[in-house]
């Protein structure tokens, strides 16, 4: 018989304590073997490269003419001014990226394939969600560092700024980090809402539109609803110096927006669990 | 073994599977009947742990399969829709699965020259037509040399020379003592691969026997007739058909005219229409028994039990003759039950 392979298989048998790395090897195979993921980290590099240069060039051209607010905001931080300028756009391919990682499972089936291999759901969700979150935090550390190291010399007649300067180190350490948590962040709406346009629109919806205009929300309560969004909190430790409205410090922050991704990834697992596949 | 007890699944208010007990034994081919809707792929998935049941257990030799530590060395499964990343290679598509078994890339490879896909085992996934999908999930299937293999609709896409290496791979590995449970609507199908039959109607179980038990169950036997006397014999048949005195002691006699003129003779023996004729000195040309087809038996059974039911007298109505001048739109035909999509 064609089918019956040389070694002898130990049907449903298997070392348990060798399982998990398993699971990583193979996500990590889905990961790379997918042209939509390296489109989608190559459009952030180039993104977050290119505005990073782009911004802090024509801040610099303009610098003249800027209005004093804007001036004492870049005086103030510049670091942090250089990494949003350049993470305002490049952090949608994140989101794109971290929802695409499990909707194309669904929109392709090869959830059922996955779920066959792997009918504990936790961990593959787990496996999954390691795979890509050491991916993006090596890609978006890189380009942290390498966006400031592009904007850093372009700002320098107007703003000296180096890596030794308090609170640059963290910044950029901070922005690969947020980035990573944005896009875990995104996997997870993905998880719970299982289609790739709707988790997409909803994550992106999201940050960008809907958490920015919660500041214009009244009162001493609206400040603290802004400031506990996920990812209006999480982006102050991508900041050098804290703002002077900003109620949570840098890592407070980064550790509010990790609370909301952590519970909402145990609320995919337990749906993933409940859930017809 | 697979074995099945008492399994329940509804979605919403509408009841998929309603107590299913049967048992898939190994070392035969295991045919999986029903119409469409009835509840096949449903089953299936239950087994194989993607949808969770309401009620009832599905385990495979004992173990559910959700707790099995490497299960595809154990169970191959190819699911009625697919299962592949389009944007994948096959080969990538298979190494990843190979992966999380803890298999080695001599297998992948194994897995693609199974099914004939070595050569275009580095080609996007989404690009391959139906039947070489349909052999990604075969090889899929096969990956781990698994002892009980699940295949729902395995010959759906392949051309004949597909269906028929398909029909021969589930025959020696049965053959080699596996399990194979395999569903098809094609009743045809079933009557060259099946050793046993798993039939179910909206979501119950009708039958859980061999094939040769289910076609003789089904009432639909009958003995054909060449008379030049046809009128005269069939007086004689009907005149001695006493309720209670043909074969089937609940059945009455009928005789039915065909259209050429033959009689088609439904609850009397052969040899006692012989008798009868030759006592009221009718020549007989021609007299055979008639089984009916896996397909009748299966329609006899499943009948009331089918979901849309089509009215089959339309094959047989006339067209109209079309009105000169006016452009005839070709008539729809309907679709047979055994077509009509899920």
């Amino acid at each position: 018989m064609t089918a019956t392979s040389p070694e002898p298989t130990a049907a449903g048998s298997g070392r348990s304590g060798a399982a998990f790395p398993r699971l990583l090897a193979m996500e990590w195979t889905k990961f790379r073997s997918v042209r939509s993921t390296m489109w989608s980290l190559l459009a952030f590099v180039v993104l977050a490269l290119g505005l990073a240069a782009l911004i802090t060039a024509l801040t610099v051209n303009g610098w003249d003419k800027m209005d004093p607010d804007q001036k004492a905001a870049w005086l103030r931080d510049p670091t942090g001014n250089i990494l949003g300028s350049s993470f305002f756009l490049g952090q949608l391919a994140i989101c794109v990226l971290g929802a695409m990682v499990i909707t194309s499972e669904y929109s392709t089936g090869m959830i059922r394939a996955s779920l066959l291999a792997v009918p504990k759901r936790i961990p593959m969700l787990a496996a999954k969600a390691l795979v890509f979150a050491a991916v993006t935090f090596v890609v978006t550390e890189a380009v942290s560092f390498g966006a400031f190291a592009i904007a850093a010399p372009i700002l320098h007649d107007k703003i000296p700024v180096s890596l030794s300067d308090k609170g640059v180190l963290r910044a950029l350490i901070g922005a690969g980090l947020y980035l990573t948590m944005l896009g875990l962040f995104a996997m997870t709406i993905g998880a719970l809402i299982r289609h790739t346009a709707g988790s997409i629109t909803g994550v992106i919806g999201f940050v960008l539109v809907l958490a920015p205009l919660a500041q214009l929300l009244p009162g001493s309560v609206g400040k603290h609803i802004h400031a506990y969004l996920p990812t209006e909190a999480g982006h102050l430790v991508a900041q050098s110096a804290p703002g002077k409205n900003d109620l949570l410090s840098a890592w407070q922050g980064f550790g509010v927006f990790a609370l909301w991704t952590v519970v909402l990834l145990i609320v995919a697992g337990w749906t993933l669990k409940r859930r017809d596949a | 073994m697979i074995e099945v007890h008492d399994l329940s699944k509804r979605y919403g208010d509408k009841t998929a599977v309603d107590h299913l007990t049967f048992t898939v034994q190994p070392g035969r081919i295991t045919g999986f009947l029903g119409p469409n809707g009835a509840g096949k792929s449903t089953t299936m998935r239950l087994i194989l742990g993607l949808d969770r049941p309401h009620s009832g257990t599905a385990t495979i030799d004992g173990v559910p399969y959700s707790d099995l530590r490497e299960p595809l060395r154990k169970v191959g499964a190819l699911l009625e829709a697919r299962a592949v990343h389009t944007g994948r290679s096959a080969y990538n598509h298979l190494w990843c699965l190979a992966q999380s078994q803890g298999l080695p890339k001599s297998r992948v490879d194994e897995a693609l020259a199974l099914v004939g896909l070595t050569e275009v085992a580095r080609k996007r996934a989404g690009g391959f037509s139906l039947g070489m999908g349909q052999r990604l999930g075969i090889a899929a299937a096969l990956l781990g040399d698994p002892q009980v293999l699940i295949l729902d609709e395995p010959v759906n896409g392949l051309d004949p020379e597909g269906v028929l290496w398909i029909r021969n791979l589930m025959k020696s590995l049965a053959a080699a003592g596996k399990t194979i449970f395999v569903s098809s609507h094609l009743m045809s199908e079933m009557a060259q691969t099946a050793d046993h039959l798993v039939v179910i109607g909206r979501g119950q179980l009708i039958a859980d026997e061999s094939v040769d038990a289910f076609i003789a169950r089904s009432s639909e036997r009958s003995v054909l007739v060449r008379t030049p006397q046809p009128a005269q014999l069939a007086k004689e048949l009907e005149r001695e058909a006493v309720p209670g005195n043909g074969a089937d002691p609940q059945a009455p006699v009928t005789v039915t005219p065909a259209a050429d003129g033959s009689l088609v003779v439904r609850g009397m023996e052969a040899a006692e229409i012989g008798e009868k004729a030759a006592a009221a000195r009718v020549v007989l040309h021609e007299l055979t028994p008639q089984r009916a087809s896996l397909e009748e038996a299966f329609m006899e059974l499943t009948r009331g039990s089918v979901e849309y039911h089509v009215e089959m007298d339309q094959h047989r109505d006339p067209v109209p003759p079309p009105v000169q001048d006016v452009p005839v739109v070709p008539a729809v035909q309907p679709v047979s039950e055994s077509e009509a999509d899920e």
